[in-house]
């Protein structure tokens, strides 16, 4: 049908379909600034202005909007220097959103920005509690709202200043002076890619245009465990406009593992592109390319399959020795401990000093056990990928994706080619939080590019999200504590039953982990602070459930709900105080981590010791913001107060710690060089997802470079042309490619040196050649600007490329360490638990960037939240997923959001030209547990379980008889 | 309209005196055959109709229907098992590394493609007649007439 419609002023007669949506016939025009989020609305990332109020473009028909204005993000500013022509700049909006840090992956911005111009255009100056609500329909997955408001309060105040939220203590400095002259690190630089991601310009996966693009569906099996005995895909060939139809017997059978690890990959190898068997409900049964979406999604109905239905594991506990066997192909590779004729895809055993001897030497033995639910990333960016063949035949892989690498590498053998014909490109990516840590789908379009020579686009539905996507592995673990009268910890135990799904992907090292980064925090006092006695068995096992994966946090938030609710118990049973009982049996500077010496993820253990530890300072400043001391052990405190409910009032705390990258194994690439007018191009193989590597990396390199991060160019990341990195995990980037970054800097730097001494003349020793303000400055006063350095150095005289490539991996991993806080509110009528506050004291070392770290822990604390009291996926009788949406799947919304609060407290970690150590992790690591505590100090009751639902306290409450 | 190009029907709505170069290059997307001169000269616009080599951007749409289209995209074949197989013109325009720049070649292919379906054992003289109306700035005409003498061979079997 042809219509008009009137987009930002201007009218569009176009041709489309009477079903087409608006959000794609807006998106086929090129207003690529609207974007998917999910089918219902809920995420509100399709946000159009509509005759002046926000709606989904996603729920609407193109031809529904004829006739009324649409106005999107593209009308509302532009970039303010656009050559000759001067422009307004952006809108006071989108500045806003830039200077506050309010952009993280972006995904999300543009809807933002439209519901806050929406509100302001109507209520100019709004209370928060207003910009709260108008931003409640459009859900974020990185910020946790603050600075998102912020932003629009700034506006809607006409305020230059920044409500700050946020304190840095610089006292644990080592050496003031050190970051004291630092012009541009720890600095609250604007993030590199903040400007176009507020303008909605098209740099995300699907932001892309491709002549004769096919759209990709896959049938995915109705059953949890069954065989295909007969499928037959020719009523979809045959259908108009289907490209291709893939089945397992149409491409060839190499086994392999999707979870985007160095090599090799620290688990089994137990996947295939195509199976003759289906694992799960949701498994691949076969692929689809066709000319539209709805095609591909009629021609899945016309695809007949005969399907052998088996047995189905779909619980934990009945994994293990069960005589129905998930994975009993022949091609099936073990991994360390995996044993597939038993259902296990790991084995951990892990046994530190003599833990029967703690055990026997303690007062008191506590037992608990507590449990963990299956939990989504669910970024607000389906994962989404196009691949096509480029003119040179090799094939390009443009998807959204953490590990850029590792698909190229993983892909190569899967589809038949040689790694040097694969080209990944990682554009803009809206957020992953682990789930992209995944080579997920990509093999979906590539394998249908191949058989099409055509491009084809994948794109998840929110739906595939949760019932086919990764998620955290669900466990159950049961913890085993020695102590002594005084609180001495003589022995500590943990047993983990970690459930991976139909799939082994990171099953060894996110169980590993949940023993490694937990236990590894209390080694006990005294003699047993010299030996401590840890010990960490962990079985993971396969069901008939969606593949656990990575997932922010890696294994170390299941660790912490048991580990630290113990230690709470143990504290309230010995009447000792939780905090000084915490803090005396935590790792102090100096000491090893206990793991190091007995584990490496299959690998061989290295040693490793702790050289900064900032919990004491953490835990003081902590206690000071959420005013502990006069909550704790308060009775009057504890009584809601104005309101006739039977209100609670809790408050509980918990200690943290994560890792920093992975020693000897983590590795990351980048090349500096430098342009014509004395500006650099860093190219990095690392993988900013939203995090703000691609600025805090500028900064590293600016700094020591001696220029504005203005001056950095950063790139991220290409196979083709960035260095090679790990990609965005295990809290490694600031620390890891951040090294790397700064080695570039350094022979860049170097060579500038060299250059200056070439042109300032012969008495110079280069070495005392200093670099700032964007030029060379010798001892005797005299200076060259780096655009004559530039210049000089490649028109003038012995020219050359001034230039650096680097590369960094570490011995070691310093661990962040945080106090987390939380006060809540109970209605012991009903079991509802409303978080308060959160507080969190994060020692990640240095920090770089206050803005983007900042984001990081408050973003970081709500998806933690929600892990407590909201989000878990479920799983019927027959193993079906019962949360496939954001109604079932609740995920916190700006306008229910507690008050969260960061404190840096910065350490210097001595093994980083900076100082830095990892804040993107721990976050998730300590809000279920403070929460927890929360919760059993405002009722005196134990809740073991999370989420903290309603139902799970109400009869916790009723059981207790309170 | 109905376009039969390299053995595929494309429908086309346009205008019939829309010039089929553009057609091809801006419609469809068949951007192997190049713009050159637009006025016939030059010869990069070579594609083939019915087996003759053409100037595609002489030809309006309006000459072509019913005709067989082959552009520089379908002159390779598949073998049964799915791999590709080179036109010997092509394989003797890579083994004697006739290219440069490249712009012209695609009409240079054709028209010797062309040239050999006619006449397939040409000449030296008859491969430049044959190729003269193909103007090549990068002056690879004595590779072009060797290239086209050794394609000749191959499809020969040798």
């Amino acid at each position: 049908m042809n219509l008009t419609l009137t987009i930002n002023g201007i009218d569009y007669p176009i041709q489309c379909s009477p079903s087409d949506t608006l959000l794609a016939t807006l998106r086929r025009l090129g207003f690529y600034s609207i974007k998917f989020g999910d089918e219902q609305g809920l995420s509100g990332s399709d946000t159009v202005i509509f005759d002046g109020k926000p709606v989904n473009a996603g729920l609407m028909l193109a031809a529904q909007a004829e006739g009324h204005k649409i106005a999107t993000l593209e009308a509302l500013g532009e970039h303010p220097e656009q050559g000759w022509r001067k422009t307004d700049g952006l809108h006071p909006l989108q500045r806003a959103f830039v200077e506050t840090g309010a952009i993280q992956c972006g995904y999300c911005t543009p809807a933002q920005i439209l519901a806050a111009k929406a509100l302001l255009d109507k209520n100019p100056h709004p209370t928060e509690a207003e910009v709260r609500e108008a931003l409640s329909g459009v859900l974020c997955r990185c910020t946790g709202y603050v600075k998102p408001v912020e932003a629009v309060m700034r506006v809607a105040n006409q305020s230059s200043v920044i409500s700050n939220q946020l304190s840095m203590d610089k006292s644990l400095i080592t050496d003031p002076l050190i970051t004291d002259n630092y012009k541009t690190v720890g600095k609250p630089e604007k993030k590199v890619d903040a400007v176009k991601l507020a303008q909605g310009k098209p740099a995300f996966a699907a932001d892309f245009e491709k002549r004769d693009l096919l759209h990709a569906k896959v049938l995915r099996s109705p059953h949890a465990h069954a065989l295909i005995k007969r499928i037959d895909a020719s009523k979809a060939r045959a259908l108009p406009g289907v490209a291709a139809v893939l089945t397992w017997q149409d491409i060839p059978r190499v086994v392999y593992s999707t979870a985007g690890q160095s090599d090799p990959i620290p688990g089994p190898l137990d996947t295939f592109s195509l199976d003759y068997k289906v694992r799960f409900v949701g498994d691949r049964v076969a692929f689809v390319a066709a000319e539209t979406p709805e095609i591909a999604e009629k021609a899945l109905g016309l695809i007949e399959v005969e399907y052998e239905a088996l047995p189905a594991i779909l619980d934990m506990r009945q994994a293990l020795d069960n005589p129905v066997l998930i994975h009993d192909e022949p091609e099936y590779v073990n991994f360390a401990g995996s044993h597939p004729q038993k259902n296990l895809a790991a084995e951990i055993r892990i046994d530190i000093g003599d833990v029967e001897k703690g055990f026997a030497e303690a007062d008191e033995i506590f037992e608990g056990e507590y449990e963990v639910p299956k939990v989504q990333q669910a970024h607000i960016e389906p994962h989404v990928v196009v691949t096509y063949w480029d003119e040179d035949d090799r094939l390009v892989i443009r998807t959204s994706t953490q590990v850029p690498f590792h698909v190229r590498r993983m892909m190569a053998p899967v589809l038949g080619l040689p790694v040097k014909r694969i080209r990944v490109i990682k554009p803009r990516i809206g957020g992953g939080f682990g789930g992209k840590q995944e080579v997920l789908m990509e093999d979906v379009a590539a394998h249908l590019t191949i058989a099409t020579k055509r491009p084809v686009i994948y794109e998840y539905s929110r739906d595939e999200e949760f019932i086919a996507a990764r998620s955290r592995h669900p466990m159950r673990v049961r913890m085993k504590t020695g102590v002594k009268r005084d609180g001495t910890i003589t022995a500590n135990e943990m047993v983990a039953l970690s459930d991976t799904g139909a799939y082994g992907c990171h099953a060894l090292t996110v169980t590993g982990n949940t023993g490694h980064k937990s236990m590894a925090l209390y080694v006990g006092d005294g003699e047993y602070r010299k030996s401590p006695n840890i010990r960490f068995y962990a079985d993971v096992v396969y069901t008939n459930t969606p593949p656990a994966g990575a997932f922010r946090g890696y294994g170390v938030p299941q660790g912490y709900w048991p580990l630290d609710r113990h230690l709470e118990k143990i504290a309230r049973a010995l009447n000792l105080d939780p905090i000084e009982f915490r803090l005396k049996n935590t790792i102090h500077a100096g000491e090893y981590h206990p793991f190091s010496t007995a584990w490496n993820e299959g690998r061989e253990p290295r040693p490793e010791i702790i050289h900064t530890v900032g919990l004491e300072q953490c835990v003081a400043q902590g206690r000071a913001a959420i005013g502990w001391d006069s909550k704790f052990g308060n009775p009057d405190w504890h009584v809601g107060a104005g309101s006739s409910r039977p209100y609670r009032k809790g408050i509980g705390v918990a200690l943290v710690m994560q890792g920093t990258a992975i020693p000897y194994l983590d590795m990351g690439g980048a090349s500096i060089k430098m342009n014509d007018d004395g500006s650099f191009n860093l190219l990095v193989g690392a993988t900013d997802l939203g995090t703000g590597s691609d600025t805090v990396l500028a900064q590293m390199a600016a700094e020591v470079l001696g220029v504005p991060v203005d001056d950095i160019i950063t790139y991220s990341s290409d196979t083709d042309f960035t260095p090679f990195d790990v990609g965005a995990y295990a809290s490694s980037t600031t620390y890891i490619s951040g090294t790397a970054a700064v080695n570039a800097a350094k022979i860049v730097a170097e060579k500038i040196q060299k250059r200056a001494a070439l042109m300032l003349g012969s008495n110079i020793e280069y070495s005392s050649i200093r670099l700032f303000d964007k030029a060379a400055h010798a001892p005797d006063g005299r200076s060259v600007p780096f655009t004559e350095i530039a210049l000089d150095s490649l028109h003038r005289q012995k020219q050359e490329q001034i230039m650096g490539v680097a590369s960094y991996v570490s011995p070691s991993s310093p661990p962040p360490f945080a106090a987390q806080f939380a006060e809540v509110t109970v209605d012991t009528e009903t079991g509802q638990v409303t978080v308060d506050k959160l507080v969190m004291a994060v020692d990640s070392g240095i920090i770089i960037n206050p803005q983007t770290a900042s984001g990081q822990i408050e973003g970081g604390m709500t998806q933690a939240l929600g892990y407590a009291v909201c989000e878990e996926m479920t799983y019927d009788e027959k193993g079906a997923g019962r949360e496939r949406d954001f109604e079932r799947y609740h995920i916190f919304r700006a306008d229910e959001m507690p008050g969260l609060e960061t404190i840096f407290v910065e350490t210097f970690e001595p093994s980083h030209p900076f100082g830095v150590k990892a804040v993107a992790e721990i976050p998730m690591d300590g809000v279920a547990p403070a929460v927890g505590n929360a919760v059993l100090d405002a009722l005196g009751v134990n809740v073991d379980s999370i989420p903290l639902t309603p139902e799970k306290v109400w009869k916790a409450l009723k059981g207790s008889g309170k | 309209m109905d376009l039969s190009i390299n053995g595929k029907l494309y429908q086309v709505e346009d205008s019939p005196n829309r010039t089929l170069l553009w057609v091809l290059r801006d419609e469809l997307g068949l951007t192997g055959t190049k713009f050159g001169c637009g006025v016939g000269i030059c010869g990069s616009c070579t594609i083939q109709i019915d087996g003759v080599a053409t100037r595609s951007c002489l030809t309006m749409l309006s000459q072509v229907e019913g005709k067989q289209i082959r552009t520089l995209e379908g002159l390779a074949t598949e073998n049964p098992d799915g791999s590709l197989q080179l036109h010997p013109v092509q394989e003797a325009f890579i083994e004697l590394q006739v290219h440069q720049c490249g712009y012209c070649m695609s009409g240079q292919i054709m028209q010797a493609a062309a040239l050999l379906d006619e006449n397939p054992a040409p000449s030296e003289e008859e491969i430049i007649a044959g190729m003269d109306r193909n103007l090549c700035r990068c002056g690879a005409y004595p590779r072009i007439r060797k290239a086209v003498a050794r394609a000749a061979e191959i499809a020969a079997g040798g």
